[in-house]
């Protein structure tokens, strides 16, 4: 008991919001880390995800890859690309792109797939383009799954860049790592209770994102949708959720 | 007029779907493909707007090669309607039909007004027009389908098992509707089913499939109930089993209409001559009076 | 190659280690699981409760939750029960979904025609239920099985030893090779973790068509003759 008191001490002490080490300044960067990671990911892994669910090409490769990445060891890769790379921002960013790939291109491809092929196929009888297929059915229909995968990679960001902070970097990491050799518990308990704070809400805000992208049609239609759907496709899916974009490390 | 000479279609894993049809399907005619499942009859639906195109053969629209022209375009020109409706989930029953003259381009406001009447035309209700696709039935939303399939106005329209997945009750209606809205537009429709009760409600033309995609004959329904090639086409309209032989019995003032297993399949209907009627029971065409009653 | 051949020994310790971190919370967390799948997939209203819990278990950092572990269970900062438990939580957190999906994708019809010819409700679970929800458990557990032992490592940092320990010793004398061995060993427990999972299901479940963790779901006739039976 006396340690919780004392990390909720050490949050609200105010020298704590002042400087380079201010727990402002620790948050913005954790998230600033986080969004960049993101942002460099879902250039790679969204248009390859699109192309591997829109053509169902390249299937093969885009599950093995994620599942590969998956048994690696993150503290590893970060702390061998760091000694590879150098120290600074470079490495860990590289390593955490390389981690943030699987979640967002499963998500990607395995929401295309989920897509019901009859709606595809009618969408091409109809008389769509290849790019009207994707843009007016797939994407829309499989908003909320592609949503799903960016919030698996993003939890998994928070979470490696806070081990990451084992280098010399900024992010809320910092005060664990700082806190380790001197034994500073209650600076260790803050820093873990403000990562898990985040995570928290950053995994809050992307479901509520995905209720929003998810189409009112799809949202009145679930129950006749489901259903239709048979039970091995019903098993199918529960394992797509599970199998592909779940992210390995946090 | 659609004509298809020597057509055959092989799949990459080397089953053989249709092989080497020749065929024509008549302007403003109804055209129904029937047979068993794995007869290739979808196939030979999907080659007409090229949906998938054939190994061999070629296949003409109104003189046209399909071939030569662009896919996208083609299929927007043709209407085309599948089972389980093929609607799209996140948009709207009047968005659905309106699907293909706005992708052809024109206006969404005058698009969609043109959706409202064409739910007129296939007896929905137009308090519908907002939903989704997943709050309606199973039969409003194959009408939509029906709907979506003739909103650009083809002249082809290409039906593939459109009421196989709606109650029967339900389909029953949906039939006569068809057949109703046929005799209005004067369409021609190519229109897949296995089931041959079906085929011969709505068919002006029926092509019965064996398995492998050979087709079996082609006639009218008159002809292929009177004159059945072989024994497969035979017990594929049900003549052999009897199903379709009906013979009077009972006493002259009250006669009663039973098949060959002696199931009684109804009455005559007031005013019909049974003389008449009992020389007409062996080919009954869709117009017979008997038949209603034993379908 | 040559440190390798020098610390054969200290390798090997640290890789027999982290096997007895790894083995421990996917074990945990896959009976603890079934018992609560079963409940979400009977109780509606518990389903939505248990499946939220798992999910924000599930969103929570593994270091933060190493590093909170003490203060929840009163150990010692160097305990490794620290790190089992709180990969047990994991494990369960992630089983529960699954083991509730596999439970309600069991065909209806067979569960009716089970009770029909008189299965109990215990021994239709036990012989009807739970062998169908199989394929789905075990793809789950391979999951499980893969990042818990990846995530094992990160507890070097808290003091639990594992082949974790070759990446902080690598770093700290700025030795590469260290930590591309523990890498290896890591990747190379969670294959083996797999081999023998794979293997278990096979044995176990002799009927079931080898079902590859993730299938192409477009070939819906395949899909058909690989599941539906």
């Amino acid at each position: 008991m006396n340690q919780l008191f004392a990390t909720f001490a050490w949050l609200l002490d105010p020298a704590h919001y002042a400087g380079p080490d201010a727990i402002q300044v620790r948050v913005g960067e954790q998230v600033e880390y986080t969004l960049l990671t993101l942002l460099l990911a879902s250039i790679i892994a969204l248009p390859a995800g699109l192309a591997i669910g829109h053509t169902g090409r390249g299937r093969t490769l885009g599950v093995q890859i994620p599942a590969v990445l998956r048994a690696l060891p993150t503290l590893g890769l970060v702390i061998l690309l760091a000694l590879m790379v150098g120290l600074g921002l470079l490495a860990p960013l590289i390593a955490l792109v390389i981690l943030a790939i699987p979640p967002i291109l499963a998500g990607a491809y395995s929401g295309l797939e989920s897509v019901d092929r009859e709606t595809v196929d009618a969408a091409r009888a109809l008389g769509m383009t290849g790019w009207q297929v994707l843009w007016k059915v797939e994407i829309p229909l499989s908003l909320s799954l592609i949503t799903g995968g960016l919030r698996s990679a993003a939890l998994q960001a928070v979470a490696t860049w806070t081990i990451a902070a084992i280098l010399p970097l900024g992010g809320l990491g910092r005060y664990i790592f700082d806190a380790l050799p001197v034994q500073d518990y209650p600076k260790m308990l803050a820093g873990s209770m403000l990562v898990i704070a985040l995570a928290l809400v950053t995994d809050a805000l992307f479901a509520l994102l995905q209720k929003v992208v998810t189409p009112p049609g799809v949202r009145a239609g679930r129950a006749s949708l489901v259903r239709a759907k048979t039970t091995h496709s019903h098993a199918r899916a529960a394992l797509f959720r599970h199998a592909s974009f779940i992210r390995n490390e946090r | 007029m659609i004509e298809f000479r020597s057509v055959t279609k092989q799949f990459p894993d080397g089953t053989t779907a249709v092989d080497n049809v020749s065929l024509v399907f008549p302007s403003r005619k109804t055209t129904v493909l029937v047979g068993s499942s794995g007869s290739g009859k979808t196939t030979m639906l999907r080659m007409i707007n090229r949906m998938v195109d054939p190994t061999s053969g070629s296949i003409e629209i109104d003189g046209e090669r399909v071939s030569t022209l662009d896919p996208v375009k083609l299929r927007r020109s043709i209407g085309y309607v599948m089972q389980n409706s093929g609607l799209l989930p996140h948009r709207t029953v009047v968005d659905n039909i309106a699907t293909v003259p706005v992708l052809r381009g024109i206006k969404k406001k005058e698009a969609r007004q043109r959706s409202l009447r064409l739910m007129d035309t296939v007896g929905l209700e137009r308090a519908l027009a907002e939903r989704y696709p997943g709050q309606l039935s199973g039969g409003q939303q194959q009408r939509v389908g029906v709907a979506r399939g003739l909103a650009a106005d083809p002249n082809i329209l290409l039906m593939d098992e459109p009421f196989g997945a709606v109650d029967p009750i339900v389909r029953a209606e949906l039939q006569t509707e068809l057949v109703r809205l046929q005799r209005e537009l004067d369409k021609t429709i190519v229109f897949v089913t296995h089931d041959i009760d079906e085929a011969f409600l709505i068919g002006d033309q029926i092509v019965i499939f064996r398995p492998g995609g050979i087709v079996a004959q082609i006639g009218s329904p008159a002809d292929i109930l009177a004159n059945p090639v072989d024994a497969f086409v035979a017990s594929f309209v049900g003549v052999d089993r009897g199903k379709r032989s009906l013979h009077l019995e009972g006493t002259p003032e009250t006669p009663v209409v039973v098949d060959s297993e002696g199931r009684v399949a109804g009455v005559l209907a007031a005013g019909s001559n049974p003389l008449l009627i009992a020389e007409a029971v062996p080919q009954p065409g869709a117009g017979a009076p008997a038949q209603g009653a034993a379908t | 190659m040559t440190w390798l051949w020098a610390n054969l020994g200290l390798v090997w310790q640290l890789t027999l280690d982290h096997v007895a971190l790894s083995v421990p919370p996917i074990i945990l967390g896959f009976l603890l699981a079934l018992p609560l799948g079963w409940l979400a997939n009977r109780h509606q209203p518990s389903r939505g409760v248990l499946l939220s819990i798992g999910g924000v278990l599930y969103a929570i950092p593994s270091l933060p939750l190493f590093v909170m572990m003490p203060l929840i269970l009163g150990t010692k900062i160097l305990d490794p029960i620290n790190v089992v438990v709180a990969l047990s939580i994991y494990a369960l957190a992630l089983m529960v979904r699954v083991a509730s999906d596999a439970l309600a994708a069991v065909d209806t019809d067979v569960i009716a025609s089970s009770t029909a010819i008189g299965y109990s409700d215990w021994s239709r679970f036990w012989r009807v239920e739970l062998p169908l929800a199989g394929p789905v458990l075990l793809a789950g557990l391979r999951v499980v099985s893969v990042s818990t032992v990846s995530l094992v490592s990160v507890g070097a940092i808290v003091g639990v030893d594992s082949v974790g320990f070759l990446f902080l010793n690598g770093f700290q004398r700025a030795f590469p090779e260290e930590i591309l061995i523990g890498i290896i060993a890591s990747v190379l427990i969670a294959f083996v973790f797999d081999v023998v999972l794979v293997l278990a299901g096979r044995v176990l479940m002799p009927w079931a068509p080898v079902l590859r963790s993730r299938e192409h779901p477009r070939g819906l006739m395949t899909e058909k003759t690989v599941i539906g039976q």
